[in-house]
């Protein structure tokens, strides 16, 4: 990486812990993210994927048996110093692993965050949810039935909802977390191409169980396993076998267990 | 070659097995439609002839055995009202703020433990409660409001958990999406959680309806008079009530048309059948919009 530390630093992770009662998901963690780079996160279950990214945007505000502790600077600012953690939420747009699409209506869903920024008017929300439903791939499929229910669409329509649902939060950070989960191939592959456009717009940090994903999407790609990290680098190095952690090769290469 | 495919001794015991106990369980559940049937059968079969315009909308005359019913019938749907008005704003907020809001801790489950004890006092023991507490100690009299009350704080338990568990029916992925979005857990509740757990609340408050419209210890001793030539005024006034009214007119007063009771008793289970009737249409239409 040649000139990765004059890039802006999205999140600074450094020691980070993370508990549910006695149970420990992540211990130790160490890790920058930069500006516009796809950040892929592999490893099995268990390993603390989720862990983290529910840490970065402090759902451990909603779960009492969740404890952080270490130090999680988003854009510069702990994140439990954010003194307003709703609007650090506003800012980070999260996908899950199977499409949450909100039992309202197609434009609710997508207006939803928009109306909690505080945009007003009609027109100005009709603005909103075109344009990211447009960006999210679904406009075309969904124009003509707005006003159905979100949850009625299939699958891998949902999902890209829920990607457009992220982006109408105009994120600088959008974590996806197992998004292919329940989506079609054909489907994945066109969210993946949305991936690679908006990376020019903002920080994405990918979760992914597909190897081959990661591989194909991400610029740097960290392993997690078991509640540590084992390794982080270029995406490129890592796959042509420049590993640093015998465990890392193993992983990539699918012997593992 | 066909014996492997033949049912064995062991197969055949089985299915047997299988049948006799399916059968059995479903005997016991087809029992409880045999109640149900055999009551509303006599309460229409001699009830329903005393049933008309003048039975619901006269007062009761020649000391209750000719007449009609309806200061009592005006008077169980005062105190149903009432009792409403108290008992689904406490009942709705409590029951948020046990399933959004509260941790897992001791208040909580001190709380929770009040809650079922609540439910399971006996209605006399409430009714000497609202004696003490509403008749005499806030100065209410034997009154309306003092009888609303009594049964408000009684059936508050059942509002509570039918609100509390259709709460809990609503994915907490829905609730988890709307946090990240940066919706405080009010916006959340306003926007999500509420609106899918509308048709178990209304549930909850229909039960809620009945249980008051049928309650009589609880209303006897605190606000539901014996016979009242008037129309209560105000919510400190007294009344007579449906319930009551059938105890008085089954065994309290002699020479009663034997068809009279029945009529009573075929009224109030008929206020109870309609409502719940109502919010079973209302919850397949509200079913019909909300989906996931």
């Amino acid at each position: 990486m040649v000139a990765s530390e004059t890039r802006t630093k999205v999140l600074e992770v450094d020691n980070l812990s993370i508990s549910y009662g006695a149970k420990t998901a992540m211990s130790g963690l160490n890790l920058d993210v930069y500006e516009n780079e796809i950040f892929g996160i592999i490893g099995p279950a268990n390993s603390g994927k989720t862990s983290f990214l529910r840490a970065i945007n402090r759902m451990d505000a909603f779960d009492t048996n969740m404890k952080v502790s270490g130090s999680l600077r988003f854009m510069g600012t702990e994140v439990s110093a954010w003194r307003n953690a709703y609007a650090l939420r506003r800012q980070i747009g999260v996908v899950f692993p199977l499409p949450v699409g909100l039992p309202m209506s197609i434009y609710d869903n997508v207006a939803f965050a928009a109306k909690l920024r505080g945009v007003k008017g009609k027109a100005a929300i009709d603005e909103v949810v075109e344009r990211c439903l447009t960006r999210a791939a679904l406009w075309d499929e969904v124009k003509d039935r707005l006003d159905s229910l979100g949850s009625q669409l299939s699958g891998g329509q949902q999902q890209r909802l829920t990607i457009a649902r992220a982006l109408s939060q105009e994120p600088t950070l959008l974590m996806l977390d197992e998004f292919s989960i329940a989506v079609d191939p054909v489907t994945t592959m066109r969210i993946e191409d949305v991936l690679k456009e908006l990376k020019k717009e903002m920080t994405i940090l990918l979760v992914t169980n597909l190897v081959q994903q990661a591989e194909r999407l991400a610029d740097r790609t960290a392993l997690f396993l078991s509640g540590s990290l084992i390794e982080i680098g270029e995406t490129g190095a890592l796959f042509e076998g420049q590993t640093q952690d015998q465990r890392t090769k193993d992983y990539l290469e699918g012997r593992f267990g | 070659m066909t014996a492997r495919f033949a049912a064995t001794e062991l197969n055949l015991s089985n299915y047997r097995t299988e049948r006799r106990y399916r059968l059995m369980l479903f005997s016991m559940t087809a029992m409880l439609v045999l109640p149900v049937l055999i009551i509303l059968g006599i309460l229409v079969l001699k009830g329903a002839p005393m049933i008309s315009w003048e039975f619901l909308f006269e007062f009761p005359r020649r000391g209750m055995t000719e007449g009609g019913i309806y200061p009592a019938l005006l008077g169980t749907i005062f105190i149903v009202v009432v009792d409403l008005i108290f008992a689904m704003p406490i009942g709705v907020a409590a029951a948020i703020y046990l399933s959004e809001y509260a941790p897992d801790n001791w208040l909580t489950r001190t709380i929770n433990l009040a809650i079922i004890n609540l439910a399971g006092v006996p209605s006399i023991v409430h009714a000497l409660f609202g004696v003490g507490a509403f008749v005499i100690f806030f100065g209410f009299g034997t009154s309306i409001l003092a009888a609303a009350l009594t049964v408000a704080i009684m059936t508050l338990p059942l509002v509570i958990v039918a609100t509390r568990e259709s709460l809990q029916a609503v994915p907490q992925a829905f609730r988890e999406a709307c946090w990240s979005m940066g919706a405080s857990r009010w916006q959340t509740i306003f926007a999500v959680v509420l609106p899918n757990a509308i048709s178990g609340i209304l549930t909850g408050l229909i039960l809620e309806v009945s249980r008051t419209a049928g309650e009589t210890a609880p209303i006897m001793f605190t606000g539901a008079a014996f016979f009242l030539p008037f129309l209560p005024e105000s919510v400190f006034e007294q009344t007579m009530a449906l319930s009551l009214h059938l105890y008085v007119v089954s065994t309290q007063v002699p020479e009663v048309p034997e068809a009279l009771p029945y009529g009573v008793a075929l009224v109030l289970i008929g206020i109870v059948l309609i409502m719940n009737a109502i919010s079973i249409v209302f919850r397949s239409y509200l079913r019909g919009k909300k989906k996931w």
